[in-house]
């Protein structure tokens, strides 16, 4: 996934496209509530010299994931795609792979989900819905890679890109977000992550994350005291 | 209490051993009450967990581990104080372990299982503990933390057991009552010459092999916070700081219990001021040791200055967990040091003292390794922050009340100073200490000072 932080506007049709199609229960404790894509703001400089960026941060699908090592039952795993996927069923709510996470992408179900009534008919039947006490997190919407797999094996052919995008890269209205196979040297996501412009998040701990962001201004993560 | 009893105490040299299991005051009945009373508002609280979720809890996101992995630390840390300090007073033939050697051991199997019942405590699917065994991951070090603790309840309570042996045939032969219980644990022993030299090899094989396994067991422990690539828990130094601490804490959970075990029980004459006094500079040492390690590490993400190690750096030395953090050094390290440095007050009540002021200490350094290094995400989120709820203050309040409650039952039915060793001490621990001093010592005039002196003269 590739998402150039110049084009993006900050906002969050992503992060409320994903809750949609993800559903993600309805919570009203802020430091509770779960947001598989979340806009991150990094507030620089001081009043008048004020800039303000935006990131949406998904899941970093890392190659090297620290959240898988840590599971001991092997509840979080990164699959043959390179996804690093939640098996709920066999989570046992440790959370230990949310400490170890170092993008903090992780999210606990501290209660049963819940929705007002009025959303209820629209939950997603594709993806299932989650209990109390297990860890989940971006899949980049996995379940639509399973349909779009089956849809080609019914129609005789091989996947092709652009069958299955996220629904965060589907609803970005800036056209900010890209999707593709990072092993094609020919898809778009591979041609921009070569740009100058690329960089990724906390590169320097080697997790080898797959979502690659675009920028003019050179990223540095912001100090804090 | 029957009158063969009552004969029997009269009679026997050690009756102060005998009487906690023979006699039973009021004061028990109201200590049990009290205790089991706070162990039943502990499990009221977890069924509301139960119920709703970790939602009771105040962990949130990113804050995800709050008092139970802190008491799960506390408590495997707490369980160094019998195993290990026995082991090595044993292996190193300190006289004067006879007499506190089995209070300590006690410790140690019984607060194992409230170490491993926070890790359960505070699992969001407790009802699939099992898949741990079932599934489980050696990449994990959870995985290490499970094989590790197993091993270490199996050995310590092997441990106990062994020399606890003697003592159940004299409860069988003598006590009068649970004949029965005593006959089948005292699996029977006669006390032969053969008996007894099976049992110390037994003991002293034991002795060797727990040290390790106690090494190992903090050791992964801390390894679950050290092996992540988390600020101020990527820290090579954990290992070792943590096992330091444990001694530390165990020592003086091991004071606190045997200042009251000598209270209660009226052991005086046995838990004399010369032990309090020789664990008190065991206490010190570990105190030290204590200092030297948390500057080191404080000191090393300091100077370092990389800013995500700095923000948990300021969260505890100057932000929300300064107070947390100072008190620590202040009862880790000054009020201990002051107490136990100076002869005057390392006394029986100058002990225990600092013994209390380490443990409220060395808890609140669990805590403040565990919850700083959560509440600072590396990325630009809102800081966190964790206020626990009163179902977590109710079920580790439980834990500590339902640890003691089984302590208190144990003594009510084992001896708490292992009787036999006291009796074997008083019987041949003088003869063979002088021979063992002798020994050390160089003879009236040894071959080599003669060949010198001939030399010379010649």
């Amino acid at each position: 996934m590739v998402i150039d932080l110049d084009k993006c506007t900050g906002c969050q049709t992503c992060v409320y496209a994903c809750k949609a199609e993800n559903n993600i229960p309805v919570s009203k404790i802020p430091d509770r509530t779960i947001s598989w894509m979340d806009l991150l703001t990094i507030v620089e400089g001081e009043y008048p010299d004020v800039k303000a960026r935006f990131i949406p941060r998904p899941c970093m699908q890392c190659d090297h994931p620290p959240c898988t090592k840590v599971c001991p039952v092997g509840a979080t795993y990164r699959n043959d795609e390179g996804l690093v996927g939640q098996i709920y069923s066999r989570c046992i709510g440790c959370r230990y792979c949310t400490a170890a996470c170092p993008y903090t992408v992780k999210y606990f179900n501290f209660s049963d989900p819940s929705w007002p009534a009025e959303m209820l008919a629209s939950l997603n039947p594709d993806v299932p819905r989650r209990p109390k006490g297990v860890v989940e997190k971006c899949t980049f919407c996995h379940h639509r890679l399973q349909k779009a797999r089956e849809q080609a094996r019914a129609e005789g052919r091989e996947l092709r890109p652009g069958d299955y995008v996220p629904a965060c890269v589907q609803s970005c209205p800036a056209d900010a977000m890209y999707f593709g196979d990072l092993d094609d040297p020919h898809s778009t996501v591979t041609q921009l992550a070569r740009s100058s412009r690329a960089f990724r998040l906390l590169e320097e701990l080697g997790t080898e994350p797959k979502v690659i962001y675009l920028s003019e201004v050179e990223w540095r993560e912001p100090h804090r005291s | 209490m029957s009158h063969t009893e009552a004969d029997f105490l009269r009679r026997e040299e050690d009756a102060a051993l005998f009487r906690p299991i023979l006699v039973t005051g009021r004061s028990f009945w109201i200590a049990v009450s009290v205790l089991a009373a706070i162990v039943l508002l502990g499990v009221y609280a977890y069924t509301q967990q139960l119920r709703d979720g970790l939602s009771v809890t105040g962990l949130n996101r990113p804050v995800f581990w709050g008092f139970y992995i802190t008491n799960f630390v506390f408590f495997i840390g707490i369980s160094h104080a019998g195993t290990l300090i026995s082991a090595i007073l044993r292996l190193c033939q300190a006289e004067w372990r006879r007499a506190i050697t089995r209070s300590a051991e006690v410790i140690t199997v019984l607060v194992l299982f409230f170490g491993v019942g926070n890790i359960i405590i505070d699992l969001g699917r407790p009802d699939r503990a099992i898949f741990v065994l079932q599934h489980g991951r050696f990449e994990s070090p959870l995985l290490w933390d499970v094989t590790s603790i197993s091993v270490y309840l199996t050995a310590s309570t092997i441990y106990l057991y062994l020399p606890l042996i003697p003592d159940l045939a004299l409860l069988r032969d003598h006590a009068g009552k649970r004949r029965r219980f005593y006959q089948l644990l005292a699996l029977g022993w006669t006390g032969s010459p053969r008996q007894h030299r099976l049992l110390e090899r037994g003991v002293a094989i034991m002795a060797v092999l727990v040290i390790p396994i106690a090494v190992s067991v903090h050791t992964v422990v801390s390894w679950v916070f050290a092996m992540t690539i988390q600020p101020m828990w990527h820290s090579t130094i954990f290992g070792p700081y943590f096992v330091a601490g444990a001694i530390f804490s165990g020592i003086a959970a091991l004071i606190i219990a045997m200042a009251v075990i000598r209270r209660v029980y009226h052991l005086e004459d046995y838990l004399k001021p010369v032990h309090f006094n020789h664990l008190g500079i065991l206490l010190l040492v570990m105190t030290l040791l204590w200092l030297y390690f948390t500057f080191a590490e404080h000191l090393t993400s300091y100077y370092g200055a990389e800013p995500a190690h700095m923000a948990v750096f300021w969260t505890k030395v100057s932000g929300s967990y300064a107070p947390a953090f100072w008190s620590m050094v202040a009862f880790c390290f000054v009020i201990p040091f002051v107490l136990l440095a100076n002869p005057r007050t390392r006394t029986v009540k100058g002990t225990v003292i600092a013994s209390l002021s380490v443990t409220i200490g060395m808890w609140l350094e669990r805590f403040t390794i565990v919850v700083p290094t959560l509440m600072n995400p590396r990325l630009p989120y809102e800081r966190g922050s964790y206020t626990p709820t009163w179902v977590e203050g109710a079920i580790m309040a439980a834990c500590f009340a339902a640890f003691i409650l089984l302590y208190v039952l144990f003594t009510k039915f084992f001896p708490i100073v292992s009787i036999w060793e006291i009796k074997e001490g008083r019987a041949k621990a003088v003869e063979e200490t002088t021979e063992r001093i002798r020994s050390y010592l160089p003879a009236g005039r040894p071959a080599a000072v003669e060949n010198l002196l001939r030399g010379s003269f010649r």
